[in-house]
């Protein structure tokens, strides 16, 4: 079986010293920042990033990997103890696990996100492993028209699956793109849209712009009203689970994870769709639907089983196609990108170490989260009981250095600004910031292959049309736009995302 | 009522290399304007105000940061930008303020330059470094 000598090359990669070590920090690291209120991944792994460029690519990717996942468990951890989500997929945890808490039932709630989380990330890494190589093979096959109506398809289905306005999220992600081309062209060296600074002339960072729109963005906006928040729960006792709960949250387990699964690999879905529908499709199966919303442990562990599940098979298009799914995807290309690989299916076979290291890691890193977390949650409720007004001038340190750090200029420093009051004025009016950052990434790739499509059919458009991959791509696209401009669905959609 | 955003943007460019961006700036504006359009059709949910104070102060202070960085080094603008920051804060107090911004910046200069070794100077040129 290759699987095996593939899994084998990984975890000679992943068991390595250096690796675990950075593995085991990028959990801790991640959870820690996760915790903090008002963060969620994005932001986390934005501020965390600079931390990694001075390590060698497999173990800044093993570390960006794990603060991920660990960011994402600290946000249920906020969720469940404040109920106050640092990020959007964990909204649903809010709503029973913090009724849990209420109840004196915050250990539980805890014990079983863990659980739940596990569970779904040793099945989601299965499956990474299982289809990342044949999706690979496929990818390799791709030309540069197959390329570009496969981003045509994931940015619609962004759009799509972005909450809120659709026509906002379309202006978005085009803004984004347009974004994405600041700075040299590639083929003929013409600087466009550089108002001529010359500091403009190799683009707008990525990390740049993540932190401006996620970070400065998000702090003006919890300034703006600026709750006292109660900690419920001082002391979390009680974490392990009567035979009879097990029993129940094992179906929500189970259906989450597959949930979860399938819904990753969909382009813009991610873990924040995976946990919505989780919770509703639980909701509807459940014995005891009457007790959702009231501390339902079932509430608890079904969308986080999904959201973990979500957040792991996201990495399958990210690896194998070099196409990122959400914005923490996008942020993963970034630093692969500036780690000098070139994300696609090649990364597969010329950095089999990398590729399979990350994926075992990410099980390991898993491990990592239930040990380090159950235990440890006294200090994560310290963390999260530091007040904001303490806590937001020390994400603005981070925030400032960091991007300074990454070119040693102040002109990054402004951009940040910049953005961070585009950030804050895009939340005003309800258009998503994920998008843009998603189309930020791919605009300059996207460019590139429109250009390279069209050099190779001689300027004939009919190239996108007559490859039959691309085309049924581009259809998907097109049938999935209209089917959500039509008025009957597009009310439907928006219920989808008013639920809860 | 809905804010319409119009996100006309330039473009410039020559030839070739404007193939890409002046499709999506035309598809843009045809976004912002029927967003613009629709603003006049649709009753839209209304905007929350901006809290415009902490805004301010906070864009400020990261610039403040960015325009020190140079010639002040990083303890002084650090001070400073936090300082600022944490007066936007409803909850403002010197006594934690002070200690805080010192402690951080403290705790930033240990991780920053002396762990991670970034070439940042902790004073600039103006104190003579």
């Amino acid at each position: 079986m290759e699987i095996f000598t593939n899994l084998g090359i990984g975890l000679e990669t992943a068991l390595s010293l250096n690796n675990l070590l950075y593995c085991f920090i990028g959990v801790l690291l991640g959870t820690a920042v996760g915790v903090l209120p008002g963060l969620g991944p994005v932001a986390t792994i934005a501020m965390l990033l600079p931390a990694t460029f001075t390590l060698p690519p497999t173990s800044a990717l093993i570390m960006l990997a794990g603060i991920y996942y660990g960011a994402q468990y600290g946000g249920s951890t906020t969720a469940i103890l404040v109920n106050l989500p640092g990020e959007s997929s964990s909204v649903v945890t809010a709503i029973d696990g913090y009724k849990m808490a209420q109840q004196g039932r915050a250990g539980k709630a805890l014990a079983t996100a863990a659980i739940g989380s596990f569970f779904a990330g040793t099945v989601a890494t299965v499956l990474l492993a299982l289809f990342a190589p044949p999706l690979a093979e496929v990818a390799l096959k791709f030309g540069p028209a197959e390329y570009f109506s496969l981003m045509v398809l994931g940015l619609v289905a962004s759009v799509v699956l972005a909450s809120g306005s659709l026509l906002n999220a379309i202006g978005m992600v085009i803004l984004g793109l347009l974004l994405g081309l600041v700075g040299t062209d590639v083929n003929s060296g013409v600087p466009r849209y550089t108002f001529d600074l010359p500091q403009l002339a190799d683009g707008l960072n990525f990390v740049v712009v993540a932190m401006g729109m996620f970070g400065l963005g998000e702090i003006i906006r919890n300034l703006e009203d600026e709750r006292t928040r109660t900690v419920m729960a001082k002391k979390v006792e009680g974490l392990m689970l009567t035979a009879k709960e097990f029993k129940s949250v094992l179906g929500p387990i189970l259906r989450g994870t597959a949930l979860g699964s399938v819904l990753g690999i969909l382009p813009g879905g991610g873990a924040m769709l995976s946990s919505f529908s989780a919770y509703s499709l639980e909701k509807k199966m459940s014995p005891n639907s009457a007790q959702f919303g009231h501390g339902a442990i079932e509430g608890v562990a079904a969308p986080e089983s999904a959201n973990n599940a979500g957040a792991q098979t996201s990495f399958i298009p990210m690896l194998t196609l070099g196409i990122p799914s959400n914005p923490v995807m996008a942020l993963m290309i970034g630093a692969m990108i500036i780690q000098g690989i070139q994300p696609g299916p090649a990364v597969m076979t010329e950095q089999p170490g990398l590729f399979w290291g990350l994926i075992v890691s990410m099980w390991i890193g898993n491990l990592f989260l239930i040990v380090l977390n159950l235990p440890m949650i006294g200090l994560w409720v310290r963390m999260i009981m530091v007040p904001y007004h303490l806590l937001f001038p020390c994400i603005l340190v981070f925030c400032a250095i960091g991007v300074f750090s990454l070119n040693n200029s102040e002109f990054d420093v402004y951009i940040m600004a910049l953005f961070g009051l585009f950030g804050y004025i895009c939340a005003k009016i309800g258009a998503e910031a994920a998008p843009m950052l998603l189309g930020f990434i791919i605009g300059p790739m996207m460019e590139e292959y429109l250009r390279r499509a069209l050099l190779l059919s001689r300027s004939d458009p009919m190239v996108f049309l007559q490859r039959p991959i691309s085309a049924s791509m581009l259809i998907l696209s097109a049938l999935a736009i209209i089917v959500v401009s039509m008025p009957a669905l597009s009310k439907k959609r928006e219920e989808a995302f008013k639920e809860e | 009522m809905y804010i319409a955003q119009d996100y006309s943007m330039g473009q410039a460019a020559k030839m070739g290399p404007a193939y890409f961006p002046t499709i999506l700036g035309g598809i843009l504006v045809a976004i912002g304007g029927i967003a613009i359009l629709r603003s006049f059709f649709v009753q839209g949910e209304p905007i929350g105000g901006f809290a415009i104070k902490p805004t301010i102060i906070i864009i400020a202070a990261v610039v403040l940061f960015g325009v020190l960085m140079r010639g002040a080094g990083l303890v002084p603008s650090l001070i400073l930008m936090m300082l600022l920051s944490a007066w936007s804060s409803v909850y403002f107090r010197w006594v934690t303020a002070i200690p805080l911004a010192l402690g951080l910046t403290l705790f930033s200069w240990l991780v920053f330059v002396k762990f991670l070794g970034l070439p940042i100077p902790p004073f600039g040129t103006w104190f003579g470094n």
